[in-house]
């Protein structure tokens, strides 16, 4: 027996030896599954390359991304600057690559706020119930029922225009979504059988919520979470082009946009570039999320 | 069911003050965190000390904060939001003013939305798999995955520079401008009231564009919903039921499965609605659509944050009321939430 078919044995064995081969066994099955979905393997590779061309940036972009040369002032895509070149001579291409790293940057810096958050007020509200739970409840109500970009707005016009102050805004209007699904997934496990024994055994609350309610939560918050980083870009984009986000000589591509949108009509690349760009991104992570959906939570499809 | 229904109705009209309470707590927040003194902001950085004292005794702000936050509710619910520093005009005027042209805007593109998206879904649904089903789900996707400002400015682009299909930007021509008294504001239905056809005519060219904008959005939420809908309902037992009687296919599906989706239906497309509201916000920037949307922006870049919060109040309690509409419809009327 070959190594690659022995390892296949031993990841979809019957009955598993340890854990970890259990739990990396269920993980193979369920990427057998996610292959099959061409759109998903398509998304996931978006996202993969998007994640090492932020983390490349200084060695894949071909010029200084800041670097004005007004001699060469709005060239159409060609050799030496293949995505063209815009008002002030900048080289789009390595505009575009060095701006993944702040989109990219602060999708991860509201996702690592929000999505902990979310879990653990979620659990603690699913497990405790009564009328922490009602309270809680009622306050993701509230910002739920805010219009997301409109609040951002708001934030952004009270704290300054900036990056911080963008993704501070993003995430207030995020973590409620999060809180309401690991609520909900608690309250489908609160009463099964392993929780009863963990309890009997004197585990404490803190501990229960922890260790054995909170893990299992953790693939529809995935879902979620890759589902909403396409709404995170599209916001973030949004407040850049508004002028309200990153402010304008960082390559942000919603900011971008906005300076290219003047000459929209002669030299369109200009706007177009870094619009392609966050489109590419947003679709990526629908695509990944819902494979990642048919796969971690097939009820929901 | 009269009890749960009253139970339902009840269970709203607590939820209903609340959420306005933390809409009106948010935007006083908001208002206080600001890093610009309220003080200079009326008075100047140059005033001299006692000025200064009177000015801030004068705005309430030595009081303590529930005291200034109770004001603040008083003065917001008798309809007092104070003056723009960048029109001079009270708030509440200029939102009467600007509201109209997005509520037109957005009104046109839900109905563009549902005639189109409506029956996208259903058809997605009865051939799920197949060729159409793809065509449809990849064009929702596209929706979702494209910012509407990219969207507006492409097209732009193509219909206006390159086709020269519909006019420029804006509401309508200069020289149609003061033609029509506006009763409604909303320009299509004055201009028509009034038998003005050549500046109905002109409106319809311009709204064209950022309507169809909006709509692909609202079309790509509603198809997907609807078809995420009616595959349920296909599934159930009833509709072999039905089929098994003999009953024609398009019975089947409209009467019975449609008609079974009919509530979650308006919900979605009524959240569609108060999103859209949301989005003009970009689509104004970039038709300059003389809504609401542009007016919030304008006030954020100039700082005008009487302006500022009036507009977030009133979109978000027009968001807010929509939503809590399509909870005490569900709640009312589909039984199966009870």
């Amino acid at each position: 027996m070959s190594r690659a078919a022995a390892l296949r044995a031993w990841l979809i064995a019957d009955t598993p030896l340890s854990r970890r081969q259990a739990r990396l066994g269920r993980l193979y099955l369920q990427w057998l599954t996610f292959r099959h979905n061409w759109l998903a393997v398509a998304g996931l590779a978006v996202s993969l390359l998007l994640a090492l061309i932020a983390i490349a940036a200084p060695l894949l972009a071909t010029h200084d991304p800041s670097a004005q040369n007004l001699d060469i002032r709005l060239q159409p895509p060609g050799a030496t600057h293949w995505l063209g070149t815009d008002e002030l001579g900048r080289d789009i291409y390595s505009r575009i690559v060095h701006g993944s790293r702040i989109t990219l940057g602060m999708v991860v810096a509201v996702v690592v706020l929000v999505a902990p958050f979310g879990l653990v007020v979620g659990c603690a509200a699913g497990y405790v119930g009564g009328w922490f739970d009602r309270i809680v409840m009622r306050v993701t109500d509230i910002f739920m029922a805010f219009p997301r970009l409109i609040l951002a707005l708001a934030f952004v016009a009270a704290l300054g225009p900036g990056i911080e102050n963008g993704v501070i805004a993003i995430a207030l209007t995020a973590w409620p979504a999060y809180a309401r699904i690991a609520r909900a997934e608690t309250l489908a496990i609160r009463g099964s059988d392993f929780i009863a024994a963990a309890r009997l055994q004197g585990a404490s609350a803190l501990r229960l919520i922890f260790a054995h309610v909170a893990p299992l939560c953790l693939s529809s918050l995935i879902v979620r979470v890759t589902l909403d980083m396409s709404g995170i870009i599209l916001t973030a984009a949004g407040l850049g082009f508004l002028g309200l986000g990153a402010v304008p000589p960082s390559p942000e591509w919603g900011a971008m946009i906005s300076t290219g949108r003047r000459f929209i009509l002669e030299q369109w690349w200009v706007a177009t570039m870094p619009g392609i760009a966050i489109f590419v991104a947003s679709l990526g992570f629908n695509l990944l999320g819902d494979g990642l959906r048919d796969v971690l939570d097939p009820k929901q499809t | 069911m009269p009890r749960s229904r009253f139970g339902a109705l009840a269970g709203w009209l607590v939820t209903l003050p609340l959420t306005l309470f933390g809409l009106l707590l948010v935007t006083f927040l908001i208002g206080r965190v600001m890093p610009i003194d309220p003080v200079i902001a009326v008075v100047g950085d140059r005033a001299p000390a006692d000025v200064y004292a009177r000015a801030r005794l004068e705005l309430g702000l030595d009081r303590p904060l529930y005291e200034q936050f109770f004001r603040y509710c008083s003065a917001i619910l008798s309809g007092q939001f104070g003056r723009s520093v960048m029109t001079s005009r009270p708030v509440l005027e200029d939102i009467a003013r600007f509201f109209p042209a997005t509520l037109e805007l957005a009104t046109l593109a839900t109905i563009l939305g549902v005639a189109l998206g409506v029956p996208a879904g259903v058809l997605a649904a009865v051939r799920q798999g197949s060729k159409t089903d793809q065509a449809i789900r990849f064009l929702t996707l596209i929706g979702h995955s494209v910012p509407i400002f990219v969207l507006g400015l492409v097209g732009l682009l193509v219909f206006y520079a390159k086709l020269d299909l519909v006019p420029g930007p804006g509401r309508i021509n200069v020289a149609f401008d003061d033609i029509v008294t506006p009763v409604t504001g909303m320009l299509l239905i004055d201009s028509a009231l009034q038998g003005e056809w050549e500046v109905f005519r002109d409106a319809v060219g311009h709204i064209l564009l950022p309507a169809g904008v909006l709509a692909y959005f609202s079309l790509a939420y509603i198809a997907r919903m609807t078809r995420a809908f009616m595959l349920e309902q296909l599934r159930q037992e009833y509709v072999t039921t039905a089929r098994v009687k003999g009953m024609s296919e398009r019975r089947v599906i409209w009467r019975h499965a449609f008609g079974n989706i009919a509530v979650p239906l308006i919900t979605v497309i009524a959240l569609s609605y108060a999103g859209l509201l949301e989005g003009s916000v970009l689509t104004e920037t970039i038709f300059s659509w003389p809504g609401l949307g542009q007016y919030l922006t304008i006030s954020l870049l100039n700082a005008d944050m009487n302006a500022v919060l009036g507009a977030t109040l009133v979109v978000g309690a027009v968001y807010l009321g929509l939503n809590l509409l399509c909870d005490l419809l569900y709640r009312v009327v589909d039984p199966r939430t009870r």
